[in-house]
């Protein structure tokens, strides 16, 4: 077969010594066409356009093309230049345009700007902002999503550094995409099918003024560009390979991937920050401004993107397609959200174009979108995100509701009952799907801590114990932090697995902190973004010293795998108990309350808690269609007899009453 | 980059002295393809590989698919543990068999 060249293949003149012609306006960014590089770029308020190159690493360019107005096509900058070896190629963009801040125009042409569209940078080094062009080829062979119903879901959110960076992850590569590759066989082990990744795209890993170093990247420099430092091969510039690789090999094991995405703010901060991209490409477009030019806060961090501009709604668009086309990631967790739902003045929008049209797009039909409902301003959106039928919610109501309930506050055990059923007070219409529950995240205390610590524990993040929240909701079981009571270690072992059991027998879609089912700890720290080391990495030896935790974890992921009517089903599946059957007790002094989710068959299970520090009998309701009780967990039991294997649970001595113990959860199934 | 070709045996084996990056990279796959064989046994010797950059290792899964299109059997011998940890990172290393020298690569590539 013979393939015609196209007939734009060649240059029409020379620029600083380089063959170009005019380029194509889309896509953005710089894309291989043959026999060249096709560069575009916006700007709306520029005055002229440079494109700079540089050989790798070398500190001066080795040209600077400026683009010819007659390369421009409204307000998009674009040129094919040819006879360029992408792979020892560096790139940036030098912009000139007006310096009236107070007008929202920062442009500084000094500086060389990062691509906003780049799909790769340097990633280390001083020129680590620079931008590359990537071999965007890949085999995927026949690389499927799995597209799990989304209420089906055990997501595990997890650091990729941290999860292999100890040297007891015993992985060839520690700390990279690769190294978690090798982690697939434990976390099939383990149970869950879905993985959810603290932020990847490319961050400033010192960006921060008090221990100089960001470990979490909740300030993104490259939205387009996995993270180079968490690539083995990141220094080869091979990181879009290892982390499509990573991808597939998840798929392969059943594994869904999503993404902790950040579009509410940048690493270029406000007025004092630095100029990295947006700042100089056209600050007064990507950034919500006041009507003096100075940058509002909506995100806690400086700056806040102007996400519901049409061009950047647009720039967001392409992100997310080019991670679900491109890289076959399945779904999507946006921090701070409703800062999506804000319009170019913060003002809260009825009707907000972006999240509509995330919501409505071709490409991110099947993929997941979870909004974190709230942002840094105080706007609270959990159970009232514009959702489209499509968006489901990081449910912090499910986590303070919890917390509270198994730590023995009183007045909670109705509210505990509404979260364990998928919590329809928020999502009566929306289904089980759009309420993702979790106990613990990376923002706040491992649960581990949670139950180790009354207080927060900050001083090593240098600002005075001052950051990270204050209300957490823990309780440190009669000791504050590290002990070696036996009765206190017990307690919180308990308290531990009631948390892990209440979450994986609600309704909704169950989130887990990486580590927390082998017992992380951060030593009270609830904050920990700013520390790369033994505080933030995991420890695998925790895997053989709580053994007992894991097995129980894994058999609480099996058993809620088997049984689909804890993920989902008609309010009319479940019925409530008491200390007596058919008895719920709603009072606010109640501590006990019992659940019977009935899915007809054997699919039919009785989840009784008591955050009481007594223990309690209760009269068990029969066994549906002539069956038998049989226990699958019992919080107060000692391992191995604190869970049962999913289908092999023993039968019930007394099938007519359960003695539950001190704050403790137990779990029956019918056979 | 230069290529020799030799027979040993009933087999085929290319040994790739040089850099292969993107700059060698289009010749050299000219060149191995005019090298290969109709049909038989090819092992690729890259003991004498000094660099293989991102475009050197999509010749080599080219070159592979081709040869997975005929009656070729191909295999790979001579990584350096720089170039083998990338192809194991990427999981290039996945798609080829490896062998340790080129007597073990007739042995794979027989059995």
């Amino acid at each position: 077969m013979t393939i015609l060249e196209p007939i734009d293949a060649y240059p029409t003149q020379r620029i600083a010594g380089y063959p170009v012609r005019a380029g194509r306006s889309l896509p953005f960014g710089a894309t291989r066409v043959p026999g060249g590089v096709n560069f575009s770029v916006f700007s709306n308020h520029a005055t002229s356009v440079t494109l700079v190159l540089y050989r790798e690493g070398e500190p001066e360019p080795m040209a600077e093309l400026p683009f010819p107005e007659s390369f421009r096509v409204g307000s998009v900058y674009a040129m094919t230049v040819f006879g360029l070896d992408v792979e020892r190629l560096e790139y940036g963009y030098r912009v000139d345009g007006p310096r009236r801040p107070w007008q929202g125009h920062r442009f500084d042409p000094d500086t060389v700007l990062s691509d906003p569209y780049a799909r790769m940078l340097t990633g280390h080094g001083p020129y680590r902002h620079r931008s590359r062009v990537t071999l965007d080829d890949f085999d995927w062979e026949d690389d499927r999503p799995p597209r799990l119903p989304h209420e089906d879901l055990v997501i595990y959110e997890l650091h990729v550094r941290g999860f292999t960076r100890h040297p007891s992850s015993g992985v060839s590569a520690p700390g990279t995409y690769a190294g978690l590759v090798e982690k697939i066989p434990y976390l099939r082990e383990l149970g869950v099918n879905c993985v959810e990744l603290m932020p990847v795209f490319e961050f400033d890993e010192t960006d921060n003024v008090f221990t100089g170093v960001n470990y979490w990247g909740y300030s993104p420099i490259g939205f387009f560009a996995p993270k180079a430092s968490y690539a083995a091969t990141g220094r080869d510039h091979m990181q879009v390979d290892e982390f499509k690789h990573l991808v597939k090999e998840l798929h392969r094991a059943g594994i869904e991937v999503l993404l902790d995405v950040v579009f509410n703010h940048t690493a270029e901060g406000d007025e004092r920050g630095p100029t990295i991209s947006f700042k100089g490409l056209d600050n007064a477009t990507y950034y919500m401004l006041t009507a003096d030019g100075h940058y509002y806060n909506f995100s806690g961090t400086g700056n806040t993107l102007n996400c519901n501009h049409p061009v950047v709604r647009g720039f967001v668009l392409d992100c997310l397609r080019y991670w679900a086309a491109e890289c076959h990631v399945d779904g999507f967790r946006f921090d701070l959200a409703a800062i999506l739902g804000r319009g170019a003045d913060g003002e809260l929008l009825h009707n907000p174009p972006l999240l509509e049209s995330l919501a409505y797009d071709p490409i991110l039909r099947d993929r997941k979108l979870i909004a974190e409902a709230w942002d840094a301003a105080g706007l609270y959106q959990v159970g009232s995100f514009p959702h489209y039928s499509r968006w489901s919610e990081w449910n912090g109501r499910y986590r303070d509701t919890v917390r509270r309930y198994v730590k023995g506050d009183l007045g909670v055990t109705g509210e505990l009952a509404t979260r364990m059923v998928g919590s329809p007070d928020m999502y009566s219409r929306r289904g089980a799907a759009a309420t993702v529950n979790f106990v613990t995240s990376h923002d706040g205390f491992t649960l581990r801590d949670l139950v180790s610590y009354d207080h927060k524990h900050n001083e090593a993040n240098g600002e005075g114990n001052g950051d990270g929240d204050d209300a957490n909701n823990s309780w440190n079981c009669g000791h504050e932090g590290e002990t070696d009571d036996p009765a206190v270690l017990a307690l919180r072992a308990r308290q531990q697995r009631n948390a892990l059991l209440l979450l994986l027998a609600s309704r909704g879609v169950p989130m887990l902190l990486a580590g927390d089912e082998i017992g992380r700890t951060q030593l009270g720290n609830n904050n920990a973004y700013c520390h790369d080391g033994p505080l933030t990495w995991l420890d695998w030896g925790l895997r053989e010293r709580n053994a007992d935790l894991f097995r129980f974890t894994r058999r609480a992921i099996a058993f809620r795998r088997a049984h689909p009517v804890l993920r989902g089903g008609s309010p009319g599946s479940v019925h409530w108990h008491g200390v007596r059957a058919w008895s719920p007790d709603w009072a606010a002094h109640s501590r006990v309350v019992a659940a019977l989710f009935d899915g007809g068959g054997n699919d039919c299970v009785y989840v009784a808690a008591n955050s009481h520090w007594e223990s309690h009998t209760l009269e068990l309701p029969a066994a549906p269609r002539g069956q038998t009780w049989h226990l699958f967990a019992d919080t107060a039991a000692a391992p191995p007899m604190d869970a049962f294997e999913p289908g092999s649970e023993p039968p019930l001595a007394n099938q007519s009453q359960l003695s539950i113990g001190p704050r403790s959860i137990a779990i029956l199934v019918t056979h | 980059m230069r290529l020799q070709r030799e027979l040993r045996g009933g087999v085929t084996v290319i040994s790739m002295d040089g850099q292969l990056d993107s700059e060698t990279a289009p010749r050299v796959q000219q060149d191995l393809q005019a090298l290969f064989p109709e049909e038989g046994l090819v092992v690729l010797d890259l003991s004498r590989t000094l660099y293989m950059s991102s475009a050197g290792l999509r010749v080599l899964l080219l070159i592979y698919r081709q040869a997975q299109h005929s009656t070729v059997r191909l295999a790979l011998t001579g990584l350096s543990p720089d170039v083998r940890a990338i192809m194991d990172a990427t999981g290039f290393l996945g798609f080829f068999t490896v062998v340790e020298s080129v007597e073990e690569g007739v042995e794979a590539l027989t059995v």
